[in-house]
């Protein structure tokens, strides 16, 4: 910076302290006013239907389906939770989303890694190609490819006595589905965090004799497991929450994912007239609650891992 | 780590011969690493659309025993052309698109430009802000199409008790406000999100700019209009792109709350319901292909807006 900027900068202060000493107090107090009131209408805006979904879920059948409406329950159950948590139907979809989304982050984590590694970490001819590539496919609608996917799962011949298997509605469609979605991301992020790292410590490991594979697992993996963390949640969530591919590659009701089973879901009793609000409201709770927690725990890497996915892209 | 001395780099002091090999060994061990996510990412993503660009020169059925796929040119596009579903698809797509996606971004750089001034509580609002976002697409649906309920909605309620509405209304059933409805949501789960993106943006922005405008007794809005926006710049762009292109894909909303209703499909939805719950998977494939188009249409133009821009 200049020698005039400098001095610039220090003129600025006390003139613009003046200029904040004119404000009178009884102004900045009327300024504040409406700053607050924006505050609670953004706080209100964001968690309020988080809230309704936790009011119905506490309120009996009774009271909730009925005028005038309780904004706070008078009488609270757990009755919804029990029901929904006692469902087969339920506890089944909260398994099968568990493995599916855990496999997925899992095979993301590892071969992104690796390839975050070349990508991150080495120089050489057509890398950048590999990286627009996977920043492409982060862009790429996955409703092109459903009709390939669907026709590809019902099984086909690859070559000599490879075939590939029939995966139309089992966990397996799923997880290699989602994989779409997850790898290219991870890969994305997981470079920026490896390209961050300094030079020194790798070049120590290389003097003292350690293969690059060494190097990768016994020196750069554990310096990037904040990344490996926020990435995987960011992954997890991703396949988690996938709705069109569960909808379109799953037929038997055992094996559908939360997303699906939350639209198809008919309450424990049954009644095919009545929406079963109450439980549904239970079960959408009980499908957010560990997310949002997990979410909170992790803000402030989710945030940097987001607008490194997003803003530098 | 700065305390740690570096030590000397034994590859770079070799001579200019063994480098080119090192360089040759480290290209070559790159690629080795490459290989099992770009294998992943060919059979995952690459072959499939080749197959989808193939399948829609094809008459192919799911239950191919019926009628033998052959080749059938480009029947399927003239088909999906001039087929009126699809084109009210597109409008409908678009239209969802334009309304979230404006919503999305006025509404995301306000809560920006509030969050981003200094108040205690700020990190509690940027946390609460994470929520929506957390909340599967599916489940926020649901949680909306319950407080949109016609009896016992919380939105008609309230819009009762403060004298906006006259009676309840049935958001999502009637034609008119159905597209309101659906569209409530998804600005209601991504504002925040924009919002965030928006603010890692202005939290880039030197401050002693403003100091300097200040001295110069440039106004709030002088301040907002010459130097955030046009720094903002960037990251409103690419805001932009990733929440249209999101938008035109949008499936899980719409179907949540009107399943396969013919006036309320989107692109997806279209072509969802013509390769699963029809079986055509070539004339599916023409219409994916169009969207894609439609999709590769709005990248080319938002990138080209950032050249035109940069010089």
């Amino acid at each position: 910076m200049s020698a005039t900027a400098e001095s610039a900068r220090q003129v600025s202060r006390p003139v613009s302290r003046v200029v904040r000493m004119r404000r009178s107090p009884v102004g900045r107090f009327l300024w504040k006013v409406p700053f607050w009131t924006l505050i609670a209408l953004i706080f209100i805006y964001a968690l309020f239907p988080f809230y309704w979904a936790l009011r119905s879920a506490f309120t009996p059948d009774p009271a909730l389906f009925a005028t005038p409406i309780q904004y706070i329950p008078h009488h609270p159950t757990l009755q919804h939770f029990r029901d929904v948590l006692s469902s087969d139907f339920f506890r089944r979809a909260l398994l099968n989303s568990t493995i599916v989304a855990g496999s997925v982050t899992l095979i993301s984590l590892t071969i992104g890694s690796v390839a975050a590694y070349a990508l991150g970490r080495f120089r050489f001819r057509g890398k950048s190609p590999v990286l627009y590539l996977m920043l492409s496919m982060t862009i790429f609608p996955q409703i092109a490819i459903l009709g390939a996917l669907y026709t590809m799962f019902s099984g086909f011949h690859i070559i000599g006595p490879i075939d590939f298997p029939k995966l139309y509605d089992t966990e397996w469609a799923l997880i290699f589905s989602y994989l779409i979605f997850t790898l290219p991301f991870t890969i994305w992020v997981l470079t920026g965090f490896m390209r961050a790292l300094p030079a020194d410590l790798e070049e120590a490991a290389y003097v003292d004799g350690a293969t690059p594979l060494q190097v990768f697992y016994k020196v750069l993996l554990p310096l990037i497991a904040p990344g490996l963390v926020t990435t995987g949640l960011l992954a997890f969530i991703a396949a988690w929450n996938e709705y069109l591919f569960a909808l379109s590659f799953i037929q038997s009701p055992s094996k559908y994912t939360v997303p699906v089973a939350i639209t198809s879901f008919t309450g424990a009793s049954g009644n095919a007239f009545q929406t079963p609000w109450g439980q549904l409201m239970a079960a959408t709770v009980v499908v957010t609650v560990p997310l949002i927690v997990a979410t909170l725990l992790l803000q402030k890497r989710i945030l940097a891992g987001l607008t490194a996915g997003a803003v530098k892209g | 780590m700065s305390s740690v001395a570096t030590p000397t780099p034994a590859p770079r002091r070799r001579g200019r011969r063994s480098r080119t090999k090192l360089q040759r060994r480290q290209t070559r061990l790159a690629w080795l690493l490459l290989i099992p996510a770009l294998a992943v990412v060919a059979f995952v993503a690459i072959y499939p659309l080749a197959k989808t660009v193939y399948q829609s020169f094809t008459n192919q059925e799911f239950l191919a025993g019926i009628t033998p796929t052959k080749w059938v040119g480009l029947d399927n596009y003239s088909l999906i052309w001039h087929d009126p579903a699809w084109k009210h698809a597109v409008i409908l797509t678009l239209k969802f698109a334009v309304i979230t996606v404006s919503f999305e971004f006025v509404l995301g750089l306000i809560i920006a430009l509030v969050v981003n001034s200094k108040f205690k509580g700020r990190g509690v609002m940027r946390a609460v802000m994470l929520v929506p976002w957390a909340i599967p697409t599916v489940v926020a649906a649901q949680m909306w199409k319950w407080m949109l309920d016609d009896t016992f909605g919380v939105v008609n309620d309230l819009g009762v008790r403060a004298h906006v509405l006259s009676h309840s209304h049935a958001w999502i059933s009637d034609p008119s406000t159905s597209l309101g409805a659906v569209a409530a949501v998804d600005i209601w789960k991504t504002t925040p999100f924009v919002a965030l993106l928006l603010l890692a943006g202005l939290q880039v922005i030197p401050t002693d700019l403003y100091e300097a405008a200040d001295v110069d007794g440039a106004s709030k809005l002088q301040q907002f209009w010459r130097i955030t926006l046009p720094l903002l710049k960037p990251a409103i762009l690419v805001t932009l792109i990733f929440r249209t292109l999101d938008a035109l894909r949008v499936f899980d909303v719409f179907y949540v709350f009107f399943g396969n209703r013919l006036d309320t499909q989107t692109m997806a939805i279209y072509i969802q319901s013509t390769i699963i719950g029809d079986g055509h998977v070539g004339l599916g494939a023409a219409a994916s292909v169009f969207m894609f188009l439609i999709i590769a249409l709005f990248v080319v133009i938002y990138v080209t807006f950032m050249r035109v821009n940069e010089e």
